[in-house]
């Protein structure tokens, strides 16, 4: 091409992109969201997991249209349906394995990326409201699951909505009459299906894609935090008004997700393509066998995900005969994380300069998710029993109802020690 | 034929202990289309008398190496059509009366159950004159040793008692095949009933390997961008 084809080419090309702007900000918002959102530049490994949790809704999405243009959402055809997608539908197999890995794999990012944020004080002034829209999307991607959990129609689908809608019931006075409303029958039935796929395929990802939205616009308004959880905005070069250290969004850090992208995909192709059940952890063997409300299964556990919750909940004895308080608790063990950012008083926020105090605190604290995720998962006889010293008590019920106390002790003392605990003087600029 | 010995001399290991079933491996292999084939035939002329596989289709076989002739020709009744499921005749009211219980659809019993259930399972049949059916099966229930199914298999494997204090199975009165043979019999068919759970399963591993190579190289090449973009940043 000459010269001068290029340039007349590059004159048609702005003359329509000015077109375009005067009718619609697009390049503005491209500015402010991308060219010039000004990032840290010392991210690091933890700040892979936000762009990765939209390129999983983004996925889980696409494979859940062409999941919909297939299932039937009916009692009697469910099932079969979904086998239907796993033989007959060109590549189904690959759409269905993406989309129930996905929802694993969206916990597992989810989960970091949280993480993320609890150690380098992200949740902390200006970033309040930032952190409760990502605790509503927290909530909003549990009951997601939870509903397309229902959709293939198996045996665990069927008991594990059956079990968590009738916790609901445990509320007092208004309970039974919740539960009923929510299944729309007095037991898991074809009305319960039809609700839950409107839910899980439209109620719900509106809410989601929306919070998702209000978390970016409230991110790109505050900026980045980073692991050193200091504020590049307070440092600016004096002429361009741009942070000391930040860099532009793109092209930045657009070409480094890329390459957090590449080791997602494939640690997420070694799973649908050679493990898609993940040993029973992302597809449970007994959801093979058709919902059958005449045979209860004899263990019900949640996909793994929930386990932590579902610890809680059993760890919780009974008060008075009523279930209640153990079902509070679940609630609690969720919903506490919105009351960080009041909770911590520490005069920093990055785990890099707090003292021994606040991280031996999270040790225990991961140590405690852990092991009630892990417990969730098996029977509570699994470790057998403690002798008659301590009543037979069930050893597994023991551990859990420990783990729980240090689980709500974590947020519960968390204004105290980390007021108390000896933090490290914090840089003026970025370290690496 | 060693293998088979071999398999001959776990068999005592058949012993249930505290409700705890002992499984023997099945021998599954996806690629021995030949070991597909007979456990498709087994399964056509003895499960499918009962037992439906209504998510399965006749023409899926084309899969392991069968054509559509020998599909009609072997495996279909005279009015039945390549592309239809395998579906059963019996009636699911009629099975109730009969064995108590309805034959369930067997389509991904390998993915409820495991290949090694199932294998064990068709081989731990022994008699019981106080059941209903008169055989008793404790893979199927390790407390109570009662199952709804009759031995379908017995004229094949023989009949086999039970000691009740070792819980050992023993051959009492030989049946067509010998134990290597019946065994391998069962091999064949759990084989193919793996299979049938997931028909896309060799694809999808056969396909895995080329997704990872082509995200191999999408990551290196996204490594060297980020590196070439990121050169002046310090």
């Amino acid at each position: 091409m000459t010269d001068t084809k290029k340039s007349a080419a590059t004159s048609k090309l702005d003359s329509a992109l000015s077109w375009v702007d005067d009718r619609f900000p697009l390049t503005s918002n491209v500015k402010a969201h991308l060219t010039e959102y000004y990032a840290p530049k010392n991210f690091n490994f933890w700040y892979f997991f936000g762009s990765l949790a939209m390129m999983v809704l983004v996925l889980q999405i696409l494979t859940g249209i062409f999941l919909t243009m297939h299932y039937k959402p009916d009692a009697d055809l469910a099932f079969g349906s979904v086998e239907y997608i796993m033989r007959d539908v060109p590549w189904g197999w690959l759409i269905r394995y993406m989309h129930s890995t996905g929802a694993s794999m969206f916990f597992v990012v989810v989960y970091l990326h949280m993480f993320r944020g609890i150690i380098y004080g992200s949740y902390r002034t200006p970033r309040e409201l930032l952190w409760l829209f990502g605790v509503g999307i927290f909530l909003c991607l549990m009951g997601e699951a939870f509903f397309g959990y229902l959709l293939p129609w198996g045996q665990m689908s069927y008991w594990g909505a059956q079990v968590i809608v009738n916790l609901f019931s445990a509320i007092p006075f208004i309970g039974p009459d919740v539960s009923e409303w929510l299944r729309g029958d007095y037991l898991v039935s074809d009305a319960t299906l039809n609700r839950f796929f409107a839910f899980h395929v439209i109620a719900l990802p509106f809410v989601l894609v929306g919070l998702v939205a209000a978390h970016l616009i409230a991110l790109h308004e505050v900026g980045s935090n980073n692991p050193d959880g200091i504020e590049i905005k307070k440092l600016k070069d004096k002429k361009t008004g741009i942070p000391l250290d930040g860099i532009a969004f793109h092209p930045y850090y657009t070409v480094k997700d890329m390459v957090g992208v590449a080791v997602f995909l494939i640690v997420f192709s070694v799973v649908i393509f050679f493990a898609p059940e993940m040993g029973g952890y992302f597809l449970e063997a007994n959801n093979f066998v058709p919902a059958n409300p005449l045979v209860t299964p004899a263990h019900i556990a949640p996909v793994w995900y929930f386990t932590p919750y579902y610890s809680v909940l059993r760890a919780v004895p009974p008060i008075l005969n009523s279930q209640f308080p153990g079902v509070a608790a679940m609630g609690l063990s969720v919903l506490v994380f919105a009351l960080l950012p009041w909770l911590d008083k520490s005069p920093v926020k990055s785990i890099r300069y707090r003292g021994t105090l606040y991280k031996k605190w999270l040790a225990a604290f991961v140590m405690s998710f852990l092991v009630l995720g892990y417990l969730g998962t098996e029977p509570s006889n699994i470790w057998g029993q403690f002798g008659s010293w301590l009543g037979n008590a069930e050893r597994a019920t023991v551990v859990a109802r420990i783990a729980t106390t240090v689980y709500f002790a974590f947020f519960v003392l968390m204004p105290w020690y980390t007021k108390k605990d000896k933090t490290l003087p914090v840089p003026e600029r970025v370290t690496g | 034929m060693k293998k088979f010995l071999l398999l001959l001399a776990i068999l005592p290991s058949l012993t249930f202990a505290n409700a705890e079933v002992h499984l023997d491996k099945a021998p599954i292999d996806a690629s021995n289309h030949e070991s597909l084939q007979r456990g498709a035939r087994t399964f056509v002329n003895y499960c499918l008398n009962c037992h439906s596989a209504n998510y399965m289709r006749y023409n899926r076989l084309l899969d392991i190496g069968l054509t559509e002739k020998q599909i009609a020709d072997n495996l279909l009744f005279a009015d039945g059509k390549v592309g239809d499921q395998m579906k059963v005749a019996m009636n699911k009211g009629d099975a109730k009366k009969w064995f108590g219980v309805a034959p369930p659809d067997l389509s991904v019993e390998v993915r409820a159950r495991g290949a090694d259930w199932v294998y064990t399972y068709l081989r731990g049949f022994y008699r019981d004159e106080s059941s209903t059916t008169g055989w008793g099966n404790c893979v199927f229930d390790p407390v109570s040793c009662k199952v709804s199914m009759p031995h379908v298999l017995y004229e094949l494997q023989g009949v086999q008692v039970m000691n009740h204090e070792t819980h050992e199975l023993t051959l009492t009165k030989p049946g067509r095949m010998s134990v290597a043979e019946y065994d391998s019999f069962i091999g064949d068919l759990s084989n193919y009933m793996a299979y049938m759970a997931e028909p896309a399963k060799q694809q999808r591993n056969h396909l895995g390997w080329f997704v990872l190579i082509f995200l191999g190289v999408l990551l290196v090449l996204t490594y060297k961008l980020k590196k070439a973009y990121w050169k002046d940043i310090h």
